[in-house]
């Protein structure tokens, strides 16, 4: 019989999971699977039109997502950056009136099909919102969370889990006296990278951040973008910035949007250094923003 | 204007002092461990000896059930409300509606209806009609005050526990979660609600000098305890009737604590 409600997960990844492996990898050393090499995310993007509420919010929008590279969303408040890294995680279902054509795919799946089980695509996103959302547990509880869900259960392993993703958003040595107090009452710049934490938990392949750091202090964005940079080597990230300077900084893959449409997209030098279009050339040079 | 405030506030103050000093001063006379511990003996309405035990124990069953099964039945209800439908959707405004006039009947149309409905079953007055009728009057109060505090929910949390991979039904941890001062509030409501009503307990729970053994038999409880006594002629059963309306107040004013207690305990992981 099968329950629609409960959903169906995949629940073959951190079985087996012991100290030695753990030693193994840095990031992900659980997916036994994925090993650098053979490895390859990818995410497709193909004329994807969105309507909310009669609003033509994104226009035929075709792009590719690179796998290991920071790709960096910018363009004018407005113009679909946060719908279009909503809609790669299925997240505008729950709003109203949303009307979706086009094709997502991800690793060969196709996102919008009628009846694809997307709780395990889901899975392969984490997500960074504008502001920190820690769930309402304690700090331990929001990291196990995730692996309690995809069946991780053992206290041992998901301690080892915890303590292991904390240590690499930094925040090991902060928290580890403090891990059952709730995690609200963390500094905003913690809670931010407790949340990485707690998607990274869950063994991601793409890490989408809305302007992750738009609402911290200046130390704190850096931290995030330093991880970012550490964890690109292993993670594709989709980062939606307002901020031009951060895109300059961290940004392997530009995508400018206006309007709702892909103005131009490409390695970051090129459309930093030599746009093609007249827009962005505007928008880079500060013309309207 | 800041005396008016001052002013009502007074009031308010003065109004709980006189009315904990009314119950004192008529039932403390009639007040005695026997009060508390025994059951009515023959002749205890006409002013000889027993206690009122059999509607202490007749009270908290009522109570301890209805809400056990009100929270059974309206946490799913306000979960659907606030995971499940979206925001402004006709079903959820239609359930909001029903259940703002099932807030408003009085529990003497409550007592009423369910009284013709076990007339029309055969059903004599029994504990488990009481339960029954109780919980369908606290029903409306849970789903109410944990509406309005799931309604708050943001949808950053939802849409967090969502992209960790996790489906609508698990992510009933991270609302209950979120809302379990709303459900601690809402309990503290409903059982003084639920304690208190005299109404809806008289024509379905009846009154009965036993402790009742089974759902099947007749429950006495404190609101009617001070009803039938108050309503005698003789001084020293009024006096009684205060005694018992000082146990009921005791007894909220314990659970009231209490709730305080278990509401900071809860909501110290909400955001």
């Amino acid at each position: 019989m099968n329950i629609p409600f409960l959903g169906k997960k995949i629940k073959w990844y951190m079985q087996d999971l012991n100290e030695t492996e753990l030693k193994k990898g840095f990031f992900r050393p659980y997916q036994k699977f994925c090993t650098n090499e053979s490895r390859r995310s990818n995410m497709i993007v193909e004329n994807l039109n969105v309507t909310i509420q009669h609003n033509h919010i994104l226009k035929d929008v075709s792009t590719e997502i690179p796998d290991r590279k920071i790709t960096c969303i910018i363009g004018p408040s407005g113009c679909g950056k946060s719908t279009l890294l909503k809609s790669l995680n299925r997240l505008l279902d729950n709003n109203e009136d949303v009307k979706i054509s086009g094709k997502v795919l991800v690793d060969g799946e196709e996102l919008y099909a009628p009846g694809v089980e997307i709780t395990h695509i889901r899975r392969k996103m984490g997500l960074l919102s504008q502001r920190p959302c820690p769930l309402p547990m304690s700090i331990y509880d929001n990291i196990a969370y995730g692996c309690r869900i995809h069946g991780l259960r053992n206290r041992k392993k998901l301690n080892m889990v915890v303590r292991h993703y904390l240590q690499a958003v930094g925040l090991w040595e902060e928290v580890k006296d403090r891990l059952h107090s709730p995690a609200g009452r963390m500094s905003i710049g913690q809670q931010q990278r407790l949340c990485l934490a707690r998607g990274l938990a869950v063994e991601p392949q793409f890490i989408l951040a809305d302007e992750a750091t738009s609402a911290l202090d200046p130390i704190s964005s850096k931290t995030i973008e330093d991880l970012f940079l550490k964890l690109k080597e292993e993670y594709a990230i989709v980062l939606v910035t307002h901020t031009l300077r951060q895109a300059l900084r961290i940004a392997d893959y530009v995508i400018f949007m206006y309007m709702g449409e892909i103005v131009e997209a490409g390695p970051a030098e090129q459309i930093f250094k030599n746009p093609q279009k007249e827009l962005t050339q505007k928008y880079l040079s500060g013309v309207f923003s | 204007m800041k005396a008016v405030m001052w002013i009502t506030t007074l009031l308010v103050f003065l109004f709980v002092g006189s009315i904990l000093y009314t119950i004192v001063r008529n039932g403390w006379n009639a007040m005695s461990w026997d009060m508390i511990s025994s059951l009515p003996g023959g002749g205890f309405y006409i002013g000889k000896e027993g206690g009122l035990l059999n509607a202490i124990v007749g009270s908290l069953y009522i109570v301890g059930a209805s809400t056990v099964l009100g929270l059974v039945v309206s946490i799913p209800v306000v979960f659907y409300l606030n995971v499940y439908l979206k925001k402004n959707s006709k079903r959820g405004a239609f359930a909001r509606l029903a259940y703002d006039v099932l807030f408003g009947i009085p529990s003497i149309v409550y007592g009423a209806f369910a009284f013709t409905i076990m007339i029309y079953l055969g059903l004599k007055t029994s504990l488990g009609g009481g339960i029954i009728v109780i919980t369908l009057l606290i029903i409306p109060i849970f789903i109410r005050s944990m509406d309005e505090i799931a309604r708050e929910l943001p949808q950053d949390i939802l849409n967090a526990s969502y992209s960790l991979g996790a489906t609508r039904y698990e992510t009933i941890k991270v609302v209950v979660r979120q809302i379990a001062p709303g459900i601690a509030t809402a309990t503290l409501l409903s059982v003084g609600r639920a304690i208190g009503d005299a109404a809806a307990v008289l024509f379905t729970a009846g009154y009965t000098d036993n402790i009742p053994v089974s759902l099947g038999q007749p429950a006495a409880t404190l609101p009617l305890a001070v009803f039938f006594q108050l309503s005698s002629p003789i001084p020293a059963v009024q006096e009684r009737a205060y005694a018992a309306a000082l146990i009921l107040t005791f007894i909220v004013l314990i659970l009231s604590i209490l709730g305080r207690i278990i509401t900071n305990r809860f909501s110290r992981n909400k955001i």
